[in-house]
């Protein structure tokens, strides 16, 4: 009896402490976001939105906030269909080495995002492309692609080939047999695979830092923004960004349980 | 619309396995065809290159006069109905029927009434706005039908479309194919291993072995008159009775067997005309004893045989007869319901000639 209770009580103040270890820092950014003062740090002198409205009024910011937006939406997209596709190809075709090429598909996700980063950056040399939005979106679709596609490959059973041996039979072309209804069948995955690569876009750093030039994601304003010291702004633009990632990471969640529900 | 098929020569392997062996068939215009066998004997491969699915080693098929034998599924008058329906999961029953249609241009409106006027042929109106999950089996196997029909093919194959349904839904569901296939008038090539439901819905049925036809013919035809040994196993309990031909003349054979010498006329023997010295197996059907005498056809004498075991199944008697002739062999016979059959009782076993089939003995 009383040495259940003591398990009980050891075992959730281990909760507790892991809960509080994961999460004590967010808490604290998002408290000082709302800092009546300068200065992110104890004690907490009262309430204010002063920091958000200064975050709102900071163009720099805001535009930062739309390329990031841009690029996680471009990027995901083009990481799913490119992701789609090879599964596709990869699920329902002997294609030769197949296994190979599944594991060259996913590769990418071993490598470090420095390395594809510096790796990126050469080959944009080479070629004399200029760093820009779009230079940070191929790097995103290099590391969500393995993402993607391994996700949409677990998804596409053998029990859909008859489904598609039905379309093809009734008259429709390769695209629309795609179009119409692997993908509508393949919806949930294909919807989870595209706001997981977007929370991935969304908070990444290192690929949007070095393959970037004049406009920057919002991690790497937030960056510059740090260099100059602390500032409640920070914490409030910080608490923004970890706002919009758990929203979508609450979606994706929603579609990964409506599969299961279904299935 | 409906159109003639014609297969020549098919021949299907893969690898060194032959699925399909030099099969040639001639299909009318409107007919029901039951491709008959059991797992593995090529009737599903038939059916696959019939839809296009699959192509011929060698061999060609023809629809409607027109060569298809590279043709791709899109581009024939087939659609299949799948044994697992495969209907589109995401989509309502009137998009599910309207698909075909959809891929042939049709407008909208026009597809929808036209996909209704299907889904009311098959008695599913009131569902049109249902998605697939929210349906029975049998109920799914009559969309997948809707949506075969709906694009008005020439011919309809059908995969073992009523193999996942119980006993009961699928008598019901092979009344009702039947009556739609003779209001649509559409060729329906129909793949099954169950002979009863050949039986109940085939215009004539195509008996399918290791990759060969062997036999085809009206289903009474294939029942009463087969023309191999297997077709006769196959559509039917049959006892089989091993003997020699020891005399031919012009209008009868005597076959001799451990039953006695049997006077058989020529049109007992369906596959080959009888010669002196061959052997040959008499197949007989069990309720075929029972029938002895009826009617004004020749009878013949088996000798006599001691009741071995009897189990009542409500039509008849099911017996086993042990021949006094030939104490080894065991024979099925169906005695009549009416009859009191005990065990060890002694019976004479006869039958009508014109009931006998018989049969080239397979050579070893």
């Amino acid at each position: 009896m009383t040495r259940d209770r003591l398990t009980n009580i050891i075992s959730s103040v281990y909760a507790v402490l892991i809960f509080g270890f994961i999460f004590l820092p967010v808490i604290v950014l998002v408290l000082f976001s709302f800092q009546d003062g300068r200065l992110p740090v104890p004690p907490f002198n009262g309430f204010s939105l002063q920091w958000y409205e200064a975050v709102f009024a900071d163009r720099k910011l805001m535009s930062a906030l739309l390329h990031s937006f841009l690029v996680a939406t471009l990027s995901s997209f083009l990481a799913c269909l490119l992701g789609f596709l090879a599964a596709y190809a990869l699920a329902r075709f002997k294609l030769p080495g197949s296994a190979w090429q599944r594991g060259l598909l996913i590769a990418p996700m071993t490598v470090s995002y420095l390395i594809i980063a510096l790796g990126l950056l050469t080959v944009l040399n080479v070629l004399g492309i200029g760093l820009s939005l779009w230079t940070v979106s191929i790097g995103h679709v290099v590391i969500n692609l393995p993402l993607c596609f391994a996700i949409i490959y677990s998804s596409m059973g053998d029990h859909h080939i008859n489904i598609e041996r039905a379309a093809r039979d009734l008259g429709a072309s390769d695209i629309k047999v795609m179009a119409l209804v692997t993908a509508p069948m393949l919806l949930p995955s294909l919807l989870a695979s595209f706001f997981l690569s977007m929370t991935f876009s969304w908070d990444e750093f290192i690929i949007a830092f070095l393959l970037s030039r004049f406009d920057v994601t919002l991690p790497v304003e937030i960056w510059s923004l740090l260099r100059s010291g602390l500032n409640p702004k920070t914490n409030a633009i910080g608490s923004l960004v970890f706002l919009v990632s758990a929203t979508l990471l609450v979606v994706l969640e929603l579609f990964l349980f409506g599969r299961t529900k279904k299935s | 619309m409906t159109a003639p098929v014609s297969i020549e020569n098919a021949t299907k392997t893969f690898g060194s396995f032959t699925a399909l062996d030099a099969v040639s068939l001639d299909i009318n215009a409107g007919e029901f065809i039951v491709l008959l066998g059991p797992s593995g004997c090529g009737k599903t491969t038939l059916l696959s290159i019939l839809g296009g699915f699959l192509s011929p080693t060698t061999g060609r098929i023809a629809i409607g006069g027109k060569e298809m034998t590279n043709v791709p599924p899109a581009k024939r008058p087939t659609t299949t109905m799948f044994q697992d329906y495969a209907l589109f999961p995401h989509m309502k029953l009137k998009d599910n029927v309207g698909f075909g249609l959809r891929m042939r241009g049709v407008a909208k409106a026009e597809r929808e009434e036209r996909a209704k006027g299907f889904l009311d042929l098959v008695g599913l109106k009131s569902s049109a706005d249902k998605k697939p999950h929210e349906l029975s089996g049998g109920q799914r196997q009559r969309v997948a039908l809707a949506r075969a029909l709906a694009v008005d093919p020439d011919v309809l194959l059908l995969d073992e479309p009523l193999g996942a349904l119980d006993l009961k839904l699928r008598r019901q569901m092979q009344d009702e194919l039947k009556a739609i296939q003779k209001r649509v008038g559409t060729t329906f090539v129909h793949v099954t291993h169950d002979q009863e439901e050949a039986m109940a819905i085939a215009d004539r049925i195509v008996v399918m072995n290791q990759g060969k036809i062997e036999d085809v013919g009206p289903p009474s035809e294939i029942y009463m008159r087969p023309r191999s040994l297997f077709a006769a196993g196959f559509m039917g309990e049959v006892n089989f009775i091993p003997g020699t031909i020891s005399d031919v003349n012009s209008s009868q054979a005597i076959v001799e067997t451990r039953l006695g010498k049997v006077a058989l006329p020529k049109t007992c023997f369906t596959a080959a005309m009888p010669s002196v010295g061959q052997t040959t197996t008499l197949c007989i059907r069990p309720e075929h004893f029972r029938r002895a005498g009826e009617g004004d056809g020749a009878v013949t004498a088996l000798g006599h045989a001691a009741v071995a075991s009897s189990a009542f199944f409500g039509t008849h008697y099911r017996c086993h007869l042990r021949p006094a002739s030939a104490p080894e062999t065991s024979i099925v016979a169906h005695m009549p319901q009416s009859a009191a059959v005990m065990e060890g009782q002694a019976v004479t076993i006869a039958v009508n000639v014109g009931d006998i089939v018989a049969l080239p003995s397979k050579q070893a």
